[in-house]
């Protein structure tokens, strides 16, 4: 796990960035004796958020769709995949 | 080493203003950034070269010193060193500026304009490094069994298992075995596209084959046995008296390895297409003849 206050410091952002991101439930944390953690499987997530956030200007709002739209698209590539070797088992056996 | 034009990169002529520049910036930054491009060589490499573009137009001092050398700047050094000669110390790029940027983030043109880290600012945002993209080409029969091959990836070998019943189409992905991170950032990763090629009489679907054989009338009438090649080797097939043309048979269990799944397999679908004899005799004929009136 990552104390967010390490996180912070090192990427230049506030912790208020971090609970807003929360409240918007794009990343969840957890509390051990008053410090705030991450976990290490979040870690890449956060740090994409951080860098759409820090580069594009992009409001928790907007990462929250951007990331639904990411996973449809991941999501329908695979779909085709599929519907590309079905496709093909069908194209075969007209031959 | 090639002169580049930040304000072609960004799409602007010379008298933009910051504020043009910024929204320019803006404007492809979120068309090209690798976050929402991933897996996308040629977005990540715009979106460096959109950045060293805004890195340099976005800052007065480092814009001031490419307009006024241009295309000359290969000369930009020796023209300062002259110039500080002249006015006395006065560093380039100096106040204001901090942090450390990877200098491979960079074209050989800015490293040679403004110095290996161009007095970057403070920017210092980690990034994963590229991922890379690859592509397998095997048999239908290399992937019925799990097996290990070594690949080589940007000059490193790489020794990967491929599990039995990998998809046409699959993606996999290896953690980590992508390029290197950036300002500290992790690795990308390494994704491999299978692509299979079907050099079997069998038709694959999912965990599925399907193969279709010649019965020939007279064991489909009264029944008998054939031989299947599968995957696996030969079986021996009981056919069933009256066997129509067209019907099927699920041997369960003789299809292809399901994937990530030890021991488990598909079924094998076997069609039966009749085959009608041909150059009977005459006394075939002649029996095909009782035959019919024995029917009608």
């Amino acid at each position: 796990m990552v104390i967010l206050d390490d996180f912070c410091a090192s990427h230049h952002v506030e912790i208020s960035f971090i609970q807003s991101l929360e409240d918007n439930g794009l990343i969840e944390t957890i509390s051990i004796n008053q410090a705030l953690y991450v976990t290490s499987t979040d870690l890449p997530k956060l740090e994409q958020i951080t860098r759409l956030h820090q580069d594009l200007n992009i409001n928790p709002e907007g990462i929250d769709a951007i990331t639904h739209l990411l996973k449809h698209i991941e999501e329908m590539k695979q779909e085709i995949a599929h519907l590309r070797n079905r496709l093909s088992f069908f194209e075969n056996e007209e031959h | 080493m090639e002169y580049i034009d930040y304000y072609k990169v960004l799409g602007l002529d010379k008298n933009a203003t910051q504020d043009d520049i910024k929204k320019a910036y803006r404007k492809l930054a979120r068309k090209h950034h690798p976050d929402l491009n991933p897996n996308d060589k040629e977005a990540h490499k715009k979106f460096q070269q959109i950045n060293e573009a805004n890195e340099v137009l976005s800052d007065p001092e480092k814009r001031k010193k490419y307009d006024q050398y241009g295309k000359d700047w290969q000369h930009a050094e020796q023209f300062e060193q002259a110039r500080q000669s002249r006015q006395g110390a006065q560093h380039f790029g100096g106040e204001g500026f901090s942090g450390q940027f990877d200098e491979g983030n960079f074209s050989d043109f800015f490293a040679s304009m403004f110095g290996d880290t161009g007095g970057f600012r403070q920017r210092q945002t980690k990034f994963r490094g590229e991922d890379y993209q690859a592509e397998l080409h095997l048999n239908l029969t290399d992937v019925y069994k799990t097996h290990q091959q070594v690949l080589k990836v940007n000059d490193k070998n790489i020794r990967i298992t491929i599990p039995a019943g990998v998809e046409n189409g699959q993606k996999i992905k290896i953690t980590g075995f992508g390029g290197p991170g950036i300002n500290g950032g992790p690795n990308g990763d390494l994704y491999i596209t299978f692509h299979i090629v079907n050099n079997t009489a069998f038709r694959r679907h999912g965990n599925d084959l399907y193969k279709s054989i010649d019965l020939n009338l007279y064991a489909a009438v009264l029944g008998g046995e054939v031989t299947i090649e599968t995957l696996d080797g030969k079986i021996k097939l009981n056919v069933k008296p009256e066997t129509q043309n067209e019907t099927k048979v699920r041997l369960k269990g003789k299809g292809f390895p399901v994937y990530k799944k030890d021991g488990e397999f598909g079924d094998l679908i076997v069609t039966f297409k009749l085959k009608a004899p041909v150059n009977l005799t005459e006394e075939q004929k002649e029996l095909f003849k009782q035959l019919t009136k024995l029917s009608s």
